[in-house]
Order: structure tokens, then sequence, then C-alpha cells
């Protein structure tokens, strides 16, 4: 074969219109999920027995300022006509205002969600890297201690309640130990000394060169990503562990043992090399499921983030808040699924 | 391979243990305290109502009239100095207090304060009934409030009312004064500056709004043009931290310097802490239950007296509620000038059984309780559920967010209700003009006075209501509101139980914290760290 034939056999970009019709898809995929997330959030919020002037200008207010408002919010109008008044703002942009803030709800979830990307990141960083390992090493040794040990790591992590376990880790390595600091992102005599670029506490502060602050980000930021993170374990170690049992009874890997190949290489290279696809998804996974804000963790630790924005702004009947979150994690989703759909191509040839 | 596993995890020890003691303790000229302060919604004076929002407010600034920390009891001139009232009552006449200056430098005028009632009105937010109250609207309120020259403030109020309650809805947080100058200078589609004032401030108070981050934070600094002394401490920082168990850990390790929500149990677990006290201050908030006299069984006077016999008041106040709460069962709390303190009541259940033969309910009758899902609330429900029980009285309780609850109340859905009510201002008709008064007619209910919500109509009561807060003798007029919580105490629909108390923890080195019986006066400005 020559080069120019080797060329000519992979399929490149619009030669066979395939990307075009892929990237179709995908954009009518995105523009479905967001009807279909605004509509059903916007109804759920019209629907719940929470009155939002109410949670505006609260209980005293007199029926005349009631009147009022209720017609500036638009919720004498018919819900269709609320729900188009709705769509027309954010197409152009705007999320609306937060009733329990007072701030554009762009505004908010740019304080908020970097403080969940933070904590998800680093708690499923953890989850991996300690994660799969175990799993791995879990497999190998199957029905010996380690498998153990990883089955009952898995079992914790599932039925110990992590409101629990939060107050009980602050216990032990906070105030007993005083490994770790106690809840919030910062001490209060740091804050506010590195400069919000990004909003995430550890990035800041390397970038305006404040080693104190980044070093009291990370001690804040130690036990509340361990906990996660430990969750994120469980079900990673879990998972690779039941992925890894599969590959390993394969005749492939008989094979490349009764050829010589070391035990190592049998487990690392070839069998874990067969499940990445399944574990990206798996790791994906798990990292979405943190995204979404993980409202226990946040108010143990008062760590001010997207979940603790939505439940509060649920309990006050602030529809703009919840719609913008919502409309955030669903764009974290899809934005994640293109990741790894990505990824997916990097690892398998057969995928390409 | 298993030898690289266990290195990770040594490793991540080691580095753990490298990172070395944190270091926990707050900065010296910082006072940190940790508060659940989720419900604020606006720090507009005009505008802002919400509890937490109030306590930032009162030390930010100053109003017309004041209690202050130095007399938490005395009502006395906060931005004015001295006044004079017409004889027919119904003309103010204000001096202003010199020298005081706002954050920006510039100093209070009299036309600051005529432009702050008339703001208060004309943005007809929330707050506004309690200046409207007095007679006026947008329409009228620039000439009936003004400013005469520099130093004068003249108000005519278009009501008879006694002297002492205009003074005190005058010291009510929406009276505050915010400088007319900044506000108007970020003005916006007119609204006099309010979108900026909510997250910002103009007054003469000892602080100044730093930030206010929502579920956050809000920060405060030290205002150097402030009249008084400076504060002790120029920072305060309040952290939101919706959690009481976190609230409790940070302060025992040091990093708060006062805890505001920390549960009975957990002030008990404490108190061998020599690192930690304790204080309470007694509050005005006063929890009740309210009967819906939609529903059958609660009209009949015996049953609603048979109810009253069947509630375990001391119980309650000596176990779980133990600190934090007083037995009141009037209207008004005990410790105000017109509070009634007898209580009558206690559990009866043999009483109540005889009370509900002779109402007609022999063998007791099922009735729903809504009820909030914060604390105290379900423990209350919980033990009045079981007392009630004793006489037949069979109670379902309803859990809801207190926003839910509050939402079927106002739409009179409920059968009973158990909340709370906290006083705007320090006058009797505070509470008097929500629990005794229902000036709408049935079928056209408008208002939303408690009465009103329990669909209680009482003509005579609520003209006694309106004589008391006209009445100018003074002594004639509490005696009047003594009249009223009996008659109140003795069969309406609305049950008054208990009279909160709030208990703070803060580190032992913290002095000087001062909290009254309304959010409005707590106050920063004194605390020290020795």
């Amino acid at each position: 074969m020559t080069v120019l034939d080797a060329v000519a056999e992979k399929p490149a970009l619009g030669r066979d219109g395939r990307i075009w019709r892929r990237l179709g898809g995908l954009a009518g995929s995105v523009v479905l999920t967001f009807f279909g997330l605004t509509i059903v959030t916007f109804m759920i919020g019209r629907v719940i027995p929470i009155d939002p002037v109410v949670a505006i200008i609260g209980d005293r207010a007199p029926p005349q300022v009631y009147e009022r408002i209720r017609h500036e919010l638009a919720l004498d109008r018919p819900l269709a006509v609320q729900y188009e008044i709705y769509l027309g703002k954010v197409l152009h942009g705007d999320l609306g205002t937060s009733v329990i803030s007072a701030r554009p709800v762009l505004e908010d979830l740019a304080r908020v969600f970097p403080a969940t990307l933070e904590l998800a990141t680093t708690a499923t960083l953890l989850g991996v890297i300690l994660g799969v390992p175990l799993g791995v090493f879990a497999a190998a040794s199957q029905g010996r201690w380690i498998d153990h040990l990883v089955r009952v790591i898995g079992l914790v992590g599932y039925s110990v309640p992590v409101f629990w376990l939060g107050l009980v880790g602050l216990l032990v390595f906070y105030v007993q130990l005083g490994w770790v600091a106690g809840p919030g992102r910062l001490d209060v005599a740091f804050d506010g000394i590195a400069p919000e670029v990004t909003g995430i506490v550890l990035l800041d502060s390397l970038i305006a060169g404040e080693w104190d602050v980044f070093w009291n980000g990370v001690q804040h930021l130690m036990l509340p990503a361990s906990l996660l993170g430990y969750l994120s374990l469980a079900y990673i170690a879990r998972m690779t562990r039941s992925l890894m049992l599969d590959q390993l009874r394969q005749e492939y890997v008989t094979a490349a043992r009764v050829k010589g190949a070391s035990e190592a290489r049998v487990i690392w290279r070839h069998a874990l090399g067969n499940i990445l696809v399944p574990l990206i998804t798996v790791v994906a996974l798990s990292y979405a499921a943190l995204l979404e804000g993980t409202i226990l963790t946040e108010t143990v630790f008062a760590w001010p983030g997207i979940g603790l924005y939505i439940t509060q702004s649920l309990f006050n009947a602030d529809m703009n808040a919840v719609l913008g979150g919502t409309i955030l994690i669903g764009t974290v989703f899809i934005a994640l699924n293109l990741f790894t759909d990505m990824l997916y191509q990097l690892v398998d040839p057969r995928a390409r | 391979m298993m030898r690289f596993g266990l290195a990770l995890f040594a490793a991540a020890g080691l580095a753990l243990g490298v990172a070395g003691e944190v270091r926990a303790a707050t900065p010296a000229n910082t006072f940190v305290m940790a508060k659940n302060i989720d419900d604020i919604v606006s720090l507009d004076p005009a505008e802002g109502f919400e509890l937490s929002g109030i306590e930032i407010m009162a030390n930010v600034y100053d109003r017309v009239m004041r209690y202050d920390a130095e007399d938490i009891k005395k009502l006395e001139g906060g931005a004015v100095q001295s006044w004079d009232v017409s004889a027919d009552g119904k003309t103010f006449t204000f001096k202003v207090r010199p020298n005081l200056k706002f954050s920006s430098g510039d100093a209070m005028t009299a036309e600051d304060i005529a432009f702050s009632l008339q703001r208060s009105v004309i943005l007809n937010k929330a707050p506004a009934f309690i200046l409207q109250q007095l007679g006026w609207d947008d329409k009228n309120v620039k000439d009936l409030v003004k400013a005469t020259d520099a130093n004068t403030v003249s108000l005519t109020i278009k009501e008879d009312f006694g002297t002492t309650f205009v003074l005190n809805a005058l010291s009510a947080n929406l009276a505050s004064v915010v400088e007319k100058k900044v506000a108007l200078e970020h003005e916006k589609n007119g609204d006099l500056g309010n979108e900026w004032l909510k997250i910002n401030s103009a007054g003469t108070g000892p602080y100044i709004l730093k930030s206010w981050k929502a579920n956050d934070s809000v920060v405060l600094e030290a205002n150097p043009y402030y009249w008084k002394a400076a504060p002790k401490l120029p920072r305060v920082v309040v952290r939101h931290v919706a959690e009481a168990a976190s609230q409790r850990l940070l302060l025992e390790k040091g990093d708060i310097d006062m805890a505001r929500n920390l549960t009975p149990d957990m002030i008990q677990a404490l108190a061998g802490n020599k690192d930690l006290t304790v204080s309470s201050f007694p509050k005005a908030d006063t929890y009740y239950l309210g009967l819906n006299q939609s529903f059958e069984p609660l009209t009949k006077p015996k049953v609603r007296e048979a109810l009253r016999w069947l509630i375990d008041y001391q119980g309650m106040a000596d176990t779980f509620l133990k600190g934090q709460f007083q037995v009141q069962e009037a209207f008004w709390p005990a410790g105000f000038p017109g509070a009634l303190t007898e209580n009558p009541f206690k559990l009866d259940a043999a009483k109540a059984k005889q009370l509900l033969a002779e109402g007609g309910y022999p063998n007791g009758f099922e009735v729903s309780l809504d009820t909030p899902t914060s604390s105290p609330f379900p423990a209350m429900a919980q033990s009045i559920q079981s007392t009630m029980a004793q006489a037949g009285v069979k109670v379902n309780i309803v859990s809801g967010e207190q926003k839910q609850v509050i939402t079927k109340y106002r739409a009179r859905q409920h059968q009973i209700v158990i909340l709370y009510w906290s006083p705007d201002y320090q006058d009797p008709h505070a509470n008097a003009s929500t629990f005794a008064r229902n000036p709408d007619k049935p079928g056209a209910e408008k208002a939303s006075t408690l009465a009103s919500r329990n669909n209680w109509f009482m003509p005579d009561l609520t003209k006694e209501a309106e004589d008391a807060v006209r009445e100018r003798d003074p002594e004639k007029r509490m005696a009047m509101y003594i009249d009223l919580q009996k008659k109140l105490q003795k069969d309406s629909p609305i049950i008054n139980m208990f009279q909160a108390i709030e208990q703070t923890v803060q580190r032992k080195n913290v002095t000087g914290y001062i909290s009254g019986p309304n959010p409005d006066t707590v106050f920063f400005r004194l605390i020290t760290k020795t």
C-alpha cells in the first residue's frame, strides 16, 4: 500500500460528512435536553406549595404589596406565557435575578459553582488514584484479605450516611488531631487576600502567589474532599474490581500467561487496558454526581457550593435560581459526555 | 505492586502529618460569629425585614429613635436629639443630633432624615406599613415629613395615636437614616437607590457593610466617622454555618468566637468546657398555636379552653427547650411594659376531658397540626401530640418547610398550626395589631393579621385594640393592653405558649456582646476579646 492509499483510507473531516452528522445530532440532543430540563423544572417550580412572593416580601406585607410583587413577577399570567417570558430572557443570556441574594443568577452561579468544581474534582481525583489500584489489587488477589478489605470499604461507603461521616471526621481530624482545618473554604484571616479570578481558591492563590492562602485552602479542602473521595473510591474500586474480574477470566489472559508475560504486565497492560472504556464511563458518572453539588457535605462543611444554592433556592421558591442552576448542571453533563466521547476515541482504537 | 500501594498510603499519611498542626484562632482584631443567615433577602432598611438582616442593619445605620446598647430598655433619640409634640399629638418637631457623619465622611442633616422616611413609605416594600399606619402614603409623605431647616425635621401624622407608639414606630428598622446623596447617586429607574442599598450601606452607624455573600458571609468594617466611641473590634465577620454541629466544632477549636445556633442539648454537653461561656438573652419572639375557626370542633369555646389544658408548657420548658424558652401565655412578651405575666394554664388532662365533654366532644376528635421542620417545632409538636392524646384529641403532625407552612397558613388551609411571631417594634400595638385585631369581614379576607388567618372575626376586640393604640395616657394605655391579653388568654383561637430566650456560646475571652429583645437591639460595637 502506498502512502496515498493509506491517507485515502483514513476517514477525515468532512470526507464522508460523518463529522457534520455527528455535530448535528449533538446539537439536536442539546436543544432537546434543555427544553426538557427547563420545562419540567419550570412546571415543578410553579406547582410546589411554597409562595415565591412571600419568599421575597415576607409574611408581614400588606395585601397591596403582595399583589404588586405578584404582578411584577408575572405570576398572575398563564403558565405557558410565564415560560415563554423566561425562555426569551435566557436566550438573551439573562438568567434573571435571585430572590435570596438580590444578584443576577449568573453572578451567583459564577460564585458557587467553582466551589463545587474544586471539591468534586479533588474528590474524583482521589477516588481514581486510590480506587482504581485498589480495585485492581482486589481482583488480582480475589478471595484474599485485600479483596475483603475493598469490599468492606465499599460497603461502608454505601451504607454510612455522609452527613454522619462528615461530622465524625471533623471531630476526629479537626478538633482532636488538628490535622485539617474546620468548616469553610478559608480561615477568616485569609479571606479576600488572593483576588478572585477563577473562584477556585487553590488556583486563585497560586495565581496570586499567596502560599499561605494556598496551604490554608488545602487544609480546608482536605477533609470534605477526602470524604467525597472516599465515597467515590468505594464506587470506583467496586466497579474496577468487577470489570477486572471479568477480564481476568478471559482466554487471552490465560494465553498471555502461558506465553510467559509477567503477572504485572498481564494485569496492568492487558486487562486494565481493556476495561478503560467502561471505567471512563464509571469515573465520569461519579464525577458528574459530585458536580451536581453535594448538599449534605456542603452543609456540614459550610462549603458554599451549588448544592446549597439550589436547595436554599428551592425552599424559597426562587425559581430563577433553581432554573439557572439546573441549566448549568445540564450544560456540565453535556460537556462531560462530549469529553468522555473524546477519551473513548483516544483510548480505544476500535472506536476511531 | 502491593508494596507500591502501601507506599502510596503511607506517603499520604506522612503528607498530612507534615502539613503540621493547623493553626486555629481568629484574628485579634476581628469578631467572628457563626450563625444561620440564609434568611437575609435585602440589606436596604426600607426593604429588609428578616431577622438576620435587621441585626446587620442595626449595626450599620442609626435610626430616628432607638434603643441603644447602653440601655436596651430606654427609648431615646437616635438621629434626633430632642423633640416637641403639638397639643393634639399630631405634629412632631425633631431637632437633629449634631455631629453625625455618614461612612462617606459627609455630615448627616435633616434632609437625610426626611428623605429616609419618605423613601421607606414611597418604595412601599414589606415593612412600609409600619410608617403607613401613621397616615402617610407616597402622595402625601413629602408634605407631611419634611426638613424645615438643616437641623429640624417636622412630621405630621394623620391618625390619633399615643406619642410613645409613634416614637416606637420611628425606632423600627425602616426609620434608619440613609445618606440621600449616595442613595440617589446609585439610583436606577426611580428606585431611590434600592438595588444598590440591598448589598451596600450608606449609614452613620458604627460599622460599614463591606460585603454580603448570600449563604456565605457578611463582613462589616468600622466606620471611621462614627459619632460615638469607635467599635472596639474594627472588623466583624458573620459566617453562615447552617449546621449547628459544625458551629459547635468550630467554636470548640477556636475558629470562631461565638456560635449563635447551638441547641439546648449541645449547650448542656459543653457545660464542662472551660474555654467557653454561655449567655442568655430574653427575646420577644412568641410561640403559639393557631386554631383555624373554619374547623368545626375548634369553634367551640369549651374545646378551645380544653386544648389550653392539654399542653405541657413547663414540662417542655424544663426538658428539651431548657434554657432557650420560658412559658409566656400572653401575646406580649414578659419584660416589656404592658405584658401580662400570669400563666394560669398547665397540663391537666382530667379537666380537659371535662371541658371537651361540655363542648360536645366527649371522645375527643382528630385534627391536623402543621409544623415547620426547623427546630424546635417538631419536638414541640410531638409533645403536644402526646399530651392532647391524653384526652382523646388525636393530633396528626403535617411537616413542611417553614415557607411552605406559612403559605398554607396564609391561604387559611390549616386546622392547627404551630409558629412564632416577632414584633416589629417595642410597642404592644406591634402584637395587639395582629393577635387582637381583624379588620376583615367574613368572606372578604384581605388582611394578614394572625386573627384573620385563623378566621377569627371579633369586631369588639378589634375596636378595643384600635382604641388602645390611640389612647394618649400611657398608664391607661398599658391597662388596656393587660385587659386585652387577659381576654385573649382565656378564649382566643391563638394559644400563646412560649417566649424565646437566645443562648449564645462564646470563647471565654469574648465580652461586651449585647442582645436585646428584638433583632435590632443586637450590638457588636462593644465586643472585646481580652
